[in-house]
This record gives C-alpha cells, structure tokens and sequence, in this order.
C-alpha cells in the first residue's frame, strides 16, 4: 500500500477480510488495495486464500469479518450481479462462455437488448453493432456474429474481457488467464493489460507463472495459509523475492539438475503421422534416464503426438520402438501393457474419473494387479494407493477421499501415482503444471527427476517456456507437426526455441 | 449406503402403512403375488440400473417383453418346440437386440435414448405384426420344467423371487467387487479417463446393454406366465418406466457414474408397494379408482427424488467446506 505512489483513494480497498468455514480459517485479517489503473498480482500458493478472497470480491461469498470500499464508499456485495453492478468483472481460468452462441450474444448474454414490445424478440443487430467498439478496444478484429467456437483460445478469452467491459468493469480479475495460452498469445494478452491500465481500469491478475507477472504488474501482493504474506513494489519484482513471499523461504533450485547418468535408448517412434497432421512425420528417439522435452506452440501437434504413440488416437502411419521390439499400439490399453504411459493435458477430463476416490484412480489402470479370484483385492489397491500417497507426498485425508476435493497439484500427483504404480518404462507428460502452484511444482519437476534417473525415459510436454528450458536434457521443438530441431541442453536459448517454434531457421 | 437406508426405511413405512389400512396386505396371497412381483420387475431393474450407471439408458424393454412373449408362445405352443430350447431362444433373442444396441450405440455412436426409443416401436411393432395383432397365450400346459420355474412357488416363495435374490446377488458381485463392476461405474463418471486408462470402453458399454437384455430375457419369461396371455399391443407397455423410476429411486444418477444393486431392488420393492397400496387401500369406504394408480406412484418418486436432491445439496454444502479445509492446511 505504501510502495505504489497512488495520489487519490485507492479503487478497491479490501479491508481485515476473514472468511471462516466450519473448522477452518480460509482468510484470516487479509488486505488488498487497488489502485486506479493500478495491475495487482495476486500470488500464492493453491490453498493460499486467493480464490477465497476473490469469490469474497465476486459476491459468492460473504466475509465473516472485514469490509469492502469502493472509491472509498463502504459497499456490501451479496451476489454476483451486485459484484457487476459495482463494476468488477471476471475472467475465469475455465472461460463461460457459450461457445455455440456467437461473439456478440455471449457479451450482451443475459441482457440482450429487446424489441417487438412482448413479444420480447432479441435486437440481433443492435447487439452486433454494440459489441463491435467493445472488441476494437481489445484490438480484437473478429467479426461479432462469428461463432465463437470457431475462435482460437486466446480470442475467447478476449472476448470475455470484453463483455466485462461493456458491463463498465472498473476493476477486472483475471484468474490464470494465459494457462492455455501459447508464447506469443500471452504476449498480446499482456499488451492487452497495459492497454487497459491506460484506459483507467484495474486490474487484479491471479497467476502461478512468475515470469508474466514481473513483466505487467504494478505490485506484486502474495497470500500465504490465508493471511497476507507480504508486497513488492514494481522494482522489487523479482522471480526469487515472489516465491519467497509464497513458500516463505527460499527455493533454492526449482528444477532438479540432471545427474548425468549414463542413458541408454529405449524408445524410438519412426515416421509417425497423426491424424492431426496427416501430411508430415516425426521421427525422434528417447533415452532412458533423460528427460526429453516437447516445445512449441499449441496447435504445432505436441498432444496428438502423444495420445497417439498412447494409441487413445489413430496413427496413420509409423513405426514405434521399445527396447528393440517393434510395437503395435492400436488402443491404450497396448501402450499401457508395454509401459508406455501418459499423463494428459487435461486431468480433469482425461486425466482422472474426479468423483472417485484417491484409491479407485490409482488403481484403475492397474485394476487387474489388485484381484484375487477375479475379484477386486481393496486390502491390496489400499496399500498400493497409500504406497503412492506417501511417495508423491500427496496431501489428503486419507485414500478414500475423493479426487474432486483435492487441489490441482495433489490431483496431478495422483495421476502420476496411477502411472508410478505400474512401473513406466516410457512415460510421457503432457503439461506437467498447469494451474499448479509453486511449491507442488518443485516436487514434481524432483518426481520426474527422479523417474528418470531410475531409468525411465522421460517426455515432457510444456507450453511453458521456463520450465521447458528448466527440465529437459534435450528440448524437441515442434513446429506444425514437425520436429523442426532438437537441442541439446547445452545450447538450449529461449531465443533458439523460439524460433524453431515459428519456423523460422532450419533444424539445428 | 445412506440412499438404501433412506429408501429401505420408506419402504418399511409404506409397507407398514397399507398393512395398517388394509390387513389384507398381509394376507399369504397377496404377499406372494408381490413377491413375485418384485422378483420379476426387480431382475429387468437391475439391468437396467447398469444401464444406467454407464451414463445410458433402454427404453425398449416393455416392447422387447412383447415381442419376447409373442415368440415364446409361437415356439411353444405353435411349434411345439422343446422347453429348453425355446426358453434360450427367447432370452437369446432379445440379448441379441442387446448386442445390437450396444453396438449402435459404442461403434456408431448414436444416442442411447434415440437408439432404444426406435427398439420402443420397432419391437412392439414387430410383436403386433407376427402375432396378427391377437393375443396369444400358453392355455394350461405346464410346458416341461419351464412354467414351475417360471411360476412356481419353492417353500410357499415364489420362483422369481428367489430367482431374483439370486440375481442380485451375483450382480452385487459383479458390480460392486468385480473389474468390470468398476469400469462401469469409471465409464459412467468420465468415459474418456477411462479410455486413458486402458479401459476398452466400447466393450464395457456396449456389454452392459447385452447384460441389461439378459435380465429382461428372464425376467420376460416370467412376465410371460405371470399374464399367460400376451396381448401384443399391451404385454408389458411402459415397464422400462418403472424399471427406471426404480433404478432413480434407488440412487443410479442419469448423469451415469452412481447407483447399487441393493437400492435398485429397494427402489423395486417400493414401487410395488406403492401399486398394491392403490389396490388395497379405501379411502372413506371408496376404493382408490385403479386410473390414479399412476398418479399416485409419479407423484411419490417425485417427492422422493425432490427429497434426496435436497438433502443431497445441503450436504454438498457442508462437504465443500472440508474440501477448503484440506486445501488450507496446507
């Protein structure tokens, strides 16, 4: 509050919340101001307090104790339409949109201008005409009756920035907004925020990747266990002070160095055509006891590699390998038996079944290990799930909790778990962190680490830059369905990456 | 096990309330005859509750009884054909239309209710079109074992009913302790993190459908001698209704992924509680008018599922809490 030179009465100030939950202190006497045109990040750890605070904010939740100010007026939000009224818009890492609606009805949702008197017929033309100044000001030129779902990501995202505008959003909350973002995506969005900074909004940006936050905001404000955890002002913004202000103590090394063991080949995928990308083919091999990063941008073909050396997607043509024998990998259910595993992209989805428990999932693709007399053996899945409980540190009350109450990294680990618990001999890892938090991330980028050091062949997918270049021992660079080079790690550049990702040199 | 205890604990209360409005609900005979009743809705509930749990749903079995009883009788009476072996013709047969259902629905991916539905009026088109339209029946002949088993009684019990103890039996197994149990409930919540689990979802789908027909297969053949005529416009019309409706009652979510063996047949045995209650009960000297007996079983499955959402939601409100709380600890 003091490091920012704000010369008039902050936007919004969040006075002493406390939010208490049966048992549980979520928030404890936290503060936050914002500035006019101010960008706050709001960082912490999954758990920190920060969706609580923000759902506080939206009118979801109502504080136990604490009060909220409004350009100094004391104001009360008991719903999400006082929350709109008051100005504050939401732009939610899962976008809510309508994709089958097009641009212009998912701004102007839920309160369409009307004609035809009672007939109460949508105006679609004012609607269109009145969406248009709304995505110009995002630098957004797509036309408003474009179905949305035709839209790339990051222009949906845009476009749900711009419907809280058209609703005079003051103050914009954007929780992980470039998660799904590819390199140069996050860029513009970024530019985006500035823009919108310009203009006199605020800004309150929740994100867990570090490097985007040193670039756009103003003042860094960290939660920890629900209380404030401290500030830093813009020239203080630096990737150490942040995560010490997180986890409270110092990170020494987040990625795990490789101990350069000796690594031996084990799988080599020859030729392979996916569907995604029919007229080119990859060919590359993996080592066990490396781990071989996938950069690139998203769409250039990463994730429909993997599903279909996985065998969850067709492959048109191709030869995969493994430990010499050649493999015919038509469903997972081949790759699995062969060791060849993947951690999704999408754990929610694809990743785990959310409403059963720790146990069932670990369990699942290994159901047959754990039968007696063809009958499921839960003295045996208990024992294999609490092995895994312990060893990937997952923190649950016990393995009959439900994966749908766990947070997003202790969900990751259990899909790591169900694949540690069958031995990999491949396993490949789509996004290894996505919308996880900082102190979850170490522990995984060591899992991995270790996974491969017992000789496992390692493939990690990260569309983020950092941890791309943090983990791997060679980095793959995809570019439109190619391999357009691989690196070594000695001469891994975020430049290099880069530009093999937009094809602009040869194959180094 | 909160669902059954509710479901079971209604039951007790309805049972005891029309047997304090009408003793005769006590009485031996009709004891049995509901008995044997639940026996026979109960196996066809059961299939369809799998059904059910895989996110899907069949609503040609009422028809596919029809058509089944129509053949029986044919190869029975008509053609004189061996016991035996029109008995497993006639569960073969509607398996058969399993299978196909399975296979519509998990290799050509239509939807369940579309696929089922066309079963609705196929079936019972078929069954009208190979009878003439008349009924048929199986007059007094005891046709070998078949109508004892069918029928009969064993200790004063009848045989469906065993046969559906039985029944759950093996399918709590199945479903509650086997792999393959636990891949339909895992399709059933998230088909796709099943597929990436290794799981051949196809096959489990598309067998709990063939599994579902198998159950109506017997269950139709018990239906078939509980009637002993099949009138082919009527046998069996809008019974996969109440096989639903008992499968909801006893805790299967049509959202797929949730359900028991136990609550299905609870959820059985209440809805013929409540049918017998329209029987049995006068109201002022009046009997209840048999046309309400619709009414009054829609009406109860509505406030007992209202009751169970409601109390459902106000326990996910406490459950959320913990979730936070876990999350906070750390």
């Amino acid at each position: 509050m003091v490091a920012s030179a704000m010369t008039s009465t902050p936007i919004l100030q969040l006075q002493g919340i406390s939010k208490l939950f049966p048992g549980v202190v979520a928030l404890s006497n936290v503060s936050l101001d914002v500035g006019l045109g101010e960008v706050v990040a709001l960082i912490g750890e999954n758990g920190a307090g920060k969706s609580t605070l923000m759902k506080i904010l939206g009118g979801v939740h109502q504080p136990n104790e604490g009060r909220i100010l409004i350009s100094g007026e004391h104001v009360s939000i008991r719903s999400v339409a006082d929350a709109v009224k008051m100005g504050i818009g939401f732009v939610h890492q899962e976008l809510n949109n309508l994709d089958n609606l097009e641009v212009a009805a998912n701004i102007f949702l839920g309160r369409e201008p009307l004609w035809g008197g009672p007939l109460h017929l949508i105006d679609r033309r004012r609607i269109v005409r009145d969406s248009l100044p709304h995505l110009r000001r995002l630098g957004l030129d797509v036309n408003p009756r474009t179905p949305l779902k035709t839209l790339p990501l990051a222009q949906q995202q845009l476009v749900e920035i711009a419907k809280a505008l058209s609703q005079n959003a003051r103050i914009l909350v954007l929780d992980e907004p470039t998660s799904s973002l590819t390199g140069p995506e996050t860029q513009r969005l970024l530019a985006t925020v500035r823009d919108l900074r310009a203009q006199g909004v605020s800004v309150i940006y929740i994100s867990h990747r570090l490097g985007e936050i040193s670039q756009v905001a103003d003042r860094v404000v960290a939660l920890r266990d629900g209380r404030n955890a401290g500030e830093l002002p813009r020239d203080q913004i630096t990737h150490e002070n942040m995560v010490r202000l997180m986890i409270g103590r110092d990170l020494r090394s987040f990625y795990v160095a490789p101990s350069g063991a000796n690594h031996s080949p084990r799988f080599q995928a020859r030729n392979v055509r996916t569907a995604a990308w029919p007229g080119r083919s990859v060919s590359f091999d993996a080592a066990g006891g490396e781990i071989l990063g996938f950069a690139g941008l998203v769409g250039a073909g990463r994730s429909e590699l993997a599903e279909t050396i996985f065998g969850v997607r067709p492959m048109l043509e191709g030869q995969i390998t493994l430990d010499g024998s050649p493999l015919n990998i038509r469903h997972a259910h081949d790759a699995i038996a062969a060791g060849i595993f993947l951690v999704p992209e999408d754990r929610r989805k694809t990743g785990l079944v959310t409403s059963m428990t720790i146990r069932e999932n670990i369990t699942l693709p290994g159901l047959w290990n754990y039968t007696r007399a063809a009958l499921i053996d839960r003295k045996a899945e208990c024992v294999e799930a609490s092995r895994q409980v312990d060893a990937m540190r997952i923190r649950a009350p016990g393995v009959e909790t439900r994966v749908m109450n766990l947070s997003g990294g202790n969900q990751q680990k259990v899909v790591l778990g169900k694949w540690l618990a069958l031995n990999p001999k491949i396993l490949i890892v789509d996004e290894p962190t996505r919308g996880i938090d900082v102190g979850a991330k170490a522990e995984i980028y060591r899992l991995l680490r270790a996974l491969a050091d017992k000789g496992v062949a390692v493939i990690v997918i990260s569309s983020d830059m950092e941890e791309a270049l943090g983990i791997s021992d060679r980095l793959a660079v995809m570019h439109e369905g190619a391999i357009a080079g691989i690196l070594d790690r000695s001469g891994l550049t975020e430049e290099k990456v880069m530009n093999l990702a937009f094809g602009k040199t040869h194959a180094a | 096990m909160k669902k059954e205890l509710g479901i079971g604990a209604m039951f007790l209360f309805l049972c005891v309330v029309v047997a304090w409005l009408n003793p005769r609900f006590l009485s031996e005979a009709n004891l049995r005859n509901q008995a044997h009743l639940v026996g026979m809705f109960g196996i066809f509930s059961i299939g369809l509750g799998i059904i059910i749990i895989t996110g899907g749903i069949d609503l040609s079995v009422g028809s596919a009884f029809a058509l089944q009883g129509v053949l029986l009788s044919m190869m029975l009476v008509e053609w004189k054909w061996p016991w035996p072996l029109a008995a497993l013709a006639a569960i073969g047969c509607l398996v058969f239309l399993g299978v196909v259902h399975g296979f519509l629905i998990t290799k050509v991916r239509l939807q369940p209710f579309i696929v089922t539905l066309c079963g609705f009026m196929i079936y019972r088109g078929l069954a009208r079109y190979i009878a003439n339209d008349e009924t048929k029946g199986f007059g007094e002949s005891n046709f070998g074992m078949l109508r004892p088993m069918a029928a009969g009684y064993v200790f004063g019990v009848p045989t469906s009913f065993i046969l559906l103890i039985v029944i759950a039996a093996i399918m709590y197994v199945v479903l509650h302790r086997s792999v393959y149990g636990r891949y339909l409930f895992a399709v059933g919540r998230n088909e796709e993190a099943a597929k990436y689990s290794g799981i051949n979802t196809g096959l489990v789908i598309g067998s709990a459908y063939a599994v579902s027909m198998l159950l109506a297969g017997i269950s139709g053949i018990i239906l078939a001698f509980y009637t002993n005529s099949i009138s082919p416009s009527a046998h069996g019309l809008a019974y996969e209704l109440y096989g639903i409706a008992a499968a909801v009652l006893g805790g299967c979510s049509l959202r797929g992924g949730e359900g028991s063996i136990l609550g299905i047949v609870l959820g059985t045995a209440l809805i013929q509680v409540l049918r017998n209650l329209v029987n049995l009960v006068t109201i002022h000297g009046h009997p209840i008018s048999s046309s309400l007996e619709l009414v009054v079983i829609g009406g109860v499955i509505l406030i007992g599922i209202l009751a169970d959402e409601l109390l459902g939601r106000r326990m996910a409100k406490t459950r959320s809490q913990p979730r936070e709380a876990v999350a906070a600890v750390k």
